[in-house]
């Protein structure tokens, strides 16, 4: 059995190629390839066939990850159908989106500076609120919808949720530790 | 991540942090943000007679590298026409402040904020008083 590298991710599984995956079926899809490829079934084959084992063991592996986490499969998916998801390039979002951005953020800023672990407890609500709501969109787009414009957007959008909420567990740390503050730049206020 | 001393000085002293009331005359708002890293950029130019840029603000929410990158460029559009603004390149807000290959990022989010304001500015003023400048000139 040798690799076959023209394989996408969701062929290697035996998978349709779509962005409606079912987790158990992806489940018994990985265990079912890592038990036919582990390597410790070819501890006693040939140095070459122990490689060519490990080879397929590092792919399935690759492909389970990508199609387990919902982003990376969405990004998998698009780049499968040409499309890029500009994630390290397009830096013009939504003024709407990027101003709600602001308010989540500054929002982070006012409950860690009143130190108000409530506050930032019920603003993570909210986000994730947001972000079922994009993942449905997400689901739409790449399904019956086929609008890859609209997922890559959404690819991006929800990369700000992921690190707003990194920004509220930072802050609910610090609050848990005694710490508070913010940066002077992010916890000014304007005008507006 | 070790950081050059021109990041740290506009890091811990930003300047031209704020914003300015929105229906403020002459006033336009560029908003960009990077997907990879999540950082959020607002940057504000108020132009006054001649389509000189008289003052700006921002408000980022990012690492130091993105904070000192839109600090700095508040400071180098105070004083250009929009023209001029608009040729401020990455490349050099990168090179000022020794910014490492991976926070190149940071710079190119300053430029396109700049670039965004001034879009702003053109579509709510349309090119009046800039073209009134050149014709000056």
């Amino acid at each position: 059995m040798k690799p076959d590298f023209t394989r996408n991710h969701f062929e290697l599984l035996g998978l349709p190629v779509s962005y409606a995956v079912d987790a158990a079926a992806l489940d018994r899809a990985y265990r079912d390839l890592q038990g036919r490829v582990h390597p410790d079934r070819f501890a006693a084959s040939g140095e070459a066939e122990r490689r060519v084992a490990m080879q397929w063991a590092t792919r399935a592996n690759e492909a389970y990850r990508t199609l387990r986490n919902p982003i990376d499969r969405a990004r998998y998916l698009l780049a499968l159908k040409g499309y890029d998801t500009g994630e390290e390039s397009n830096t013009a979002m939504p003024p709407d989106f990027l101003m709600q951005q602001m308010e989540w953020r500054e929002a982070v800023a006012e409950g860690r500076a009143a130190r108000d672990p409530a506050a930032l407890e019920r603003l993570r609500g909210e986000i994730e609120d947001s972000r079922a709501e994009m993942h449905a969109l997400l689901a739409r787009a790449l399904g019956g919808d086929r609008n890859y414009d609209a997922g890559c957007s959404l690819v991006r959008k929800l990369r700000f949720l992921d690190r707003i909420e990194a920004e509220i567990d930072d802050a609910l740390e610090a609050l848990a530790e005694g710490a508070g503050g913010a940066h002077p730049a992010t916890s000014l206020k304007g005008h507006d | 991540m070790a950081y050059s001393e021109k990041v740290i000085d506009h890091y811990e002293h930003p300047r031209n942090v704020g914003s300015f009331a929105k229906d403020e005359d002459g006033v336009a708002t560029g908003m960009v943000g990077a997907p990879a890293c999540g950082d959020v950029m607002k940057l504000q130019i108020k132009v006054g007679a001649g389509g000189v840029i008289e003052d700006a603000k921002f408000k980022t929410y990012g690492c130091g590298s993105a904070i000192a990158s839109s600090s700095l460029v508040t400071e180098w559009v105070k004083g250009k026409t929009l023209d001029e603004a608009a040729g401020i390149r990455n490349t050099q807000i990168a090179e000022e402040l020794a910014l490492p290959p991976v926070k190149i990022h940071c710079s190119i989010l300053a430029e396109d904020a700049i670039k965004a304001a001034i879009a702003d500015y053109r579509k709510k003023y349309g090119e009046g008083e800039d073209a009134a400048k050149k014709a000056a000139d």
